[in-house]
């Protein structure tokens, strides 16, 4: 009989285990998960993200290590990075291993956001309100299963043009 | 470009997120949403069918309400429903909410997976994206299960669609990492790996992750990627910006995709095939090159997408650490860097420097920019920048820089911040050591330490110092001075107390000469301190008084006055006072001989690993730590004097376990541990340490010094379990995975898995202060009949658990025949000398074992009548201690173990299960009957099965639940 190993047990695990993007206040604004966390946990993760990169300015790096105990598995989250970036009042913030490429994933939120504002013609936080279902297409489309999937935005835009002709 | 329109396509859900919007408070919140959830359960459950649009609007608005953090109870069936509409729309809600909502053991999963399966064979791109997405998402092992095959498949065939094939690569990925051994690549191998040259970059893309987790796996199999690669990544290089069309990328060809292949690069050691690598190392210097080259944008996004490929590259010359020239060259270009504008740039900078320090090719290169980096230590804003810079500072040290580099940590420390205090303080200690020429440096360094961040100085640094000098008595004296020196400070810190009261005990004669350091000057420094200090140091200081006895007579009479006053003979504290009686009439009875036998000097200490070093890596993790200790050897490793406590007192009782973090005194594990041995065997033994057991016998035992010794006060005994720990383990009859228990010092989290009469656990203890546990025990025992039903096995954990930290602990479980009682879980640690003992049941159930079976209508009442006999049957009737909701009786029934049999009962407001338990002697069908009456709020509960005590033990177990 072999046993399944318990995804955050198995390494290499996924590259990204999740993408907030929450506005200054703290509300989240989406939340795309890819590590199995039940709701406290996320709720949790949600918190410290939050309390983490609001109070890091400009002159900040756009890297913040996370050493977090609280919970059962944030427990492995002591070696992991959130690499965020500050668009008008909302962070988008990617949740990575250390050793992963910090610059390539700041330019991934970069390249999802010029998506983003393309999509929705000057995206602004309301569109990511009221149009929240289809934020999550646009996120599968460039990032899946935790790894970046499609990076050229005229493809995407492409795509994305085309599912929107189905509606 | 396509313009998007609020809510487009759905009115109704416009209209309620704007409602929810102008919610003036979380009440008004709450009531629309609440008014809300009314109407679409109406909705749902009218007579009238309802048309797709509906359907995914409903949907759609039950997502939302989930996502603001309300718990959604239905809607399961309609969302699962949308996945079989011919509209992309419908589906693409259908779809979003299972992989948002869905968890994997849902019953729905079948009727999911047919869903998926229709999709995938549709052959309309759009559509088998969805079901790949899907997949992806969940990434369940019953979904692994019914697609592992189909998806390789997907993936080579030759008239897939890109964009397909994008999603199969990756959603293939999710299920390697969920489930390995359900993914076969074998026949595929081959097709997999020349997806690197396929003609789509965005194939490519995400092809190559998929790639590099099974290279990293299985590194001979997929070794050819290795040229595929290179020869991919030398196109990319080579072409000019414009080249990539699409996958250009401010200037910068295909940025991400490189990122890749340098990453896939570094599963493989470098290319034996010349020509390969030739063409990788010029794709290197390429990229090393136009770092240098002015940039083609002023935007940022030009520059960090160049300079994440050079970063790549860069690891992948470290890992590599071959080439000289490109070390070197790299070293520069990071020097560079050093002193960007950029934060981002410079953080990275000094991260990537540090891994460069470690080669012997560029560590000299790297000590050149030993200025700025100091600079960065006392100049950046960040404190991730300042850290970065003081793991380089240590990394890049050695013989001829060492102190400057520690006089800057030093002085750095005195500022820092207390979320690197203590790091700082093991960096220090370490390279003191390392880098000690003269041994007078090091113990100024420490002393310093213990000065300027003494909070921040575990036992294991000030362990040290004393090992160090105890082993060189070329320094004794110059410490027994330094130490005498540094306690006439007014306030002067307790771990300098520490340190003072051994050293002064063991080598004050050094000094005792100096009229200014007479022995009496010296007890009189002590004690003036004695007074402010916790009661370990007390003991401490103790010990270091009897000491002073035998080192100098002449102040015998006044110890002993201090050791008769009131406040220590008849100290509250046990430990304090038994010293006193003891120490006392030690001095008073035993002749001088004896007293210069048992208090002689200590031996020198045994050479072992330097625990500072071991903590340093534990704090990192392991590889992060670089720099050993070369010549530890010559001059003798340090190890926890309380190892040395604690080998004492095995020696004396042979039962206690050495702890790595007992103060060097032994006074933790003084605590007696074996009956047998008197009492006080173990407190003298720091005393007697070399002498051994005969010693202990002779000098102590025989005179009967010590029989008056109190008893033990806190029991080593497991405790009993705790008062709530049934309740805590009904939490988990229907849930194998959560936190157990916690308090203020402690978190247990459990993840669990089962296979027919096999289970695994694990326990996570988290140490939720920020201070260490040591100590830490834990042990699983079965007691009485269970130890015949149930074979449990653990491994011990680590005896040390830092603060913040967790340990995890693996327990495996086979159950032999059907139990009731659960295993016993026993933790036991000290957390700043006190014992905590705790006791909680194991949520180990006779239902974990459960295998569910699917069966028709006529065959469960076929069963149903067979198990007819009086004591087969167990039932009970009970009142609903919560809410009475469908989907979550559903999940209860589903998460203790059994299948929930649709289409059986004639009345569906009831629910019936079946299961076969796996035990190692015999399975035990059950079948399970639920009956609600939502009026009366009440519940009958039937089991039936072949052996009475199982259902009456799962009927009981289950009733709780409800």
């Amino acid at each position: 009989i072999t046993f399944l190993t318990l995804h955050f047990l198995s390494s290499p695990a996924i590259q990204i285990r999740f993408i907030l993007i929450q506005n200054r206040a703290g509300k989240t604004r989406l939340a795309k998960w890819y590590m199995q966390f039940d709701d406290d946990e996320k709720q949790k993760l949600i918190e410290e993200v939050h309390a983490v990169v609001t109070v890091r300015d400009a002159k900040h790096t756009n890297f913040v290590e996370v050493r977090l105990y609280a919970c059962l598995s944030c427990l492995q989250f002591r070696n992991f990075k959130i690499i965020y970036r500050r668009y008008a009042g909302l962070y988008f913030c990617i949740c990575v291993d250390v050793t992963d490429n910090n610059l390539a994933y700041l330019e991934g939120i970069h390249n999802f956001v010029e998506v983003l504002n393309e999509y929705f013609h000057n995206v602004c936080e309301l569109d990511l309100v009221f149009n929240f279902y289809k934020v999550y297409t646009v996120v599968d489309e460039m990032f899946l299963a935790g790894e970046i999937r499609e990076t050229s935005q005229t493809k995407v835009l492409k795509q994305l043009l085309m599912l929107q002709s189905l509606e | 470009m396509p313009a998007v329109s609020k809510g487009d396509g759905m009115r109704g859900l416009a209209v309620f997120i704007s409602d929810i919007r102008n919610c003036k408070s979380k009440e008004a919140e709450i009531k629309r949403i609440n008014k809300e959830l009314a109407n679409i359960r109406s909705k749902f459950k009218g007579d009238k069918a309802l048309d797709g649009y509906s359907k995914k609007k409903y949907v759609c608005k039950l997502l939302f309400i989930f996502l603001l953090g309300h718990d959604i109870d239905f809607g399961h069936m309609e969302a699962v429903n949308l996945l079989s509409s011919n509209k992309y729309t419908e589906k693409q809600i259908g779809y979003l909410f299972i992989s948002v909502l869905v968890n994997s053991n849902s019953e729905l999963i079948r009727l999911i997976n047919n869903a998926i399966k229709n999709d995938l064979s549709s052959r309309n791109p759009t559509f088998m994206c969805l079901a790949l997405h899907c997949i992806a998402n969940v990434g369940s092992r019953e979904m692994a299960e019914a697609f592992a095959g189909e998806i390789p498949r997907i993936l080579v065939a030759g008239d897939t669609m890109d964009s397909v094939k994008q999603s199969a690569a990756l959603c293939l990925l999710r299920l390697y990492k969920a489930s390995p051994d359900l993914v076969l690549m074998g026949e595929w191998t081959s097709r997999v790996v020349h997806l690197l040259n396929d003609q789509h970059m965005g194939v490519v893309t995400a092809a190559i992750s998929l790639i590099t987790c099974l290279s990293s796996k299985n590194p001979d199999e997929f070794k050819t990627c290795v040229s595929l690669a290179v020869s991919r990544l030398s196109r990319i290089v080579s072409s000019a910006s414009t080249d990539l069309q699409d996958y250009t990328y401010y200037f910068v060809p295909a940025p991400w995709l490189s990122c890749k292949l340098l990453r896939l690069l570094q599963c493989y050691p470098p290319p034996e095939d010349g020509a390969v690598k030739g063409r990788l190392v010029e794709c290197l210097e390429t990229i090393l090159n136009k770092a240098q080259e002015p940039p083609k944008s002023k935007k940022v996004q030009h520059s960090n997408a160049k300079n994440a490929i050079l970063f790549e590259a860069i690891s992948l010359i470290i890992h590599y650490d071959s080439e000289p020239n490109l070390l070197v060259r790299a070293c520069n270009q990071l020097g560079q860097f050093l002193q960007h504008r950029e934060t981002n740039l410079r953080y990275l900078a000094l991260e990537s420097m540090c891994t460069l320090a470690s080669s012997e090719f560029s560590h000299e290169a790297v000590k050149t920019h030993i200025e700025t980096v100091i600079n960065a230590l006392k100049t950046e804003r960040d404190v991730s920048v300042r850290q970065r810079a003081a793991d380089l500072l240590y990394a890049m040290c050695d013989r001829s820089n060492a102190k400057q580099i520690v006089a800057e940590m030093l002085s750095y420390l005195e500022t820092a911040d207390y979320s690197i205090r203590e790091e700082m303080v093991l960096k220090v200690a370490i390279l003191a050591e390392k880098y000690a020429v003269d041994y007078s440096w090091y113990v100024d360094t420490i002393l310093n330490l213990i000065r300027i961040a003494g909070d921040y100085v575990s036992e294991e640094v000030w362990y040290r110092v004393i090992q160090i000098v105890i082993n060189r008595d070329d320094v004794q004296g110059y410490a027994a001075k330094t130490v005498f020196e540094a306690l006439q400070a007014p306030a002067c810190h307790e771990n300098m107390v520490k340190v003072g009261g051994y050293i002064l005990g063991e080598f004050g004669n050094l000094i005792a000469g100096d009229p200014r350091s007479s022995p009496l000057v010296q007890f009189n420094l002590l004690h003036s301190k004695f007074h402010l200090c916790s009661v370990p140091t007390r003991a401490l200081l103790l010990s270091a008084y009897i000491k002073f006895i035998n080192l100098f007579p002449e102040t015998k009479a006044t110890i002993q006055e201090v050791l008769r006053s009131d406040s220590q003979i008849r100290n509250s504290d046990v430990e304090l006072q038994q010293r006193a009686v003891e120490y006392l009439k030690l001095s008073s009875i035993a002749s001088t001989d004896v007293l210069a036998t048992v208090l002689e000097e200590m031996p020198p200490f045994p050479e072992r690993e330097s625990s500072i070093l071991a903590k340093l890596k534990k704090k990192k993790g392991p590889g992060a730590v670089t720099v050993e200790l070369e010549d530890g050897k010559e001059r003798g490793e340090l190890n926890g004097g309380g190892d040395r406590g604690g080998d004492a007192a095995i020696a004396a009782s042979n039962a206690s376990t050495p702890s790595p973090s007992a103060d060097l005194l032994g006074l933790r594990s003084t605590a007696p541990v074996s009956g047998t041995t008197p009492s006080a065997g173990s407190l003298l033994v720091d005393v007697f340490s070399e002498a051994g057991p005969s010693a202990t016998s002779a000098g102590v035992n025989d005179d009967g010094f010590l029989s008056s010794a109190p008893p033990t006060v806190a029991s080593e005994d497991p405790a009993p379990p705790l008062p709530e720990s049934d309740e805590l383990l009904n939490k988990f009859v229907c849930k194998n995975n959560g936190v157990l228990f916690e308090n203020q010092l402690l978190q247990i989290g459990i993840k669990s898995e089962y296979r027919q009469n096999l289970g695994r656990m694990y326990l996570f203890y988290g140490n939720k202060t920020s201070v260490q546990f040591v100590s830490f025990n834990t042990t699983v025992s079965c007691p009485g009949e269970l130890q015949s039903q149930l074979n449990v096995q653990t491994k011990t954990v680590e005896p040390l658990v830092e603060g913040g930290a967790q340990v995890q602990q693996v327990i495996n479980i086979e159950c032999l025949t059907d139990f009731i009682d659960a295993p016993l879980l026993n933790i036991k640690f000290r957390y700043g000398g006190a014992l905590q003992n705790i006791s909680l049941k194991l949520p180990v159930t006779i239902n974990k074992f459960f295998q569910p079976t699917e069966m028709a209508a006529a065959d469960f009442f076929q069963r149903w009548k067979q198990l007819s006999q009086p004591q087969q049957e167990a039932q009970k009737i009970f009142k609903a201690s919560h809410g009475m909701d469908t989907e979550v009786l559903k999940a209860k029934l589903l998460g203790l173990g059994t299948a929930l049999l649709e289409n059986v009962d004639p009345n569906p407001e009831n629910y019936v299960c079946a299961g076969v338990i796996q035990t190692k002697a015999q399975q035990v069908g059950c079948l399970l009957r639920l009956e609600p009456n939502a009026q009366a709020q009440m519940y009958r509960l039937t089991l039936r099965s072949s052996k009475d005590t199982v259902s009456q033990r799962v009927c009981d177990l289950l009733a709780e639940q409800f």
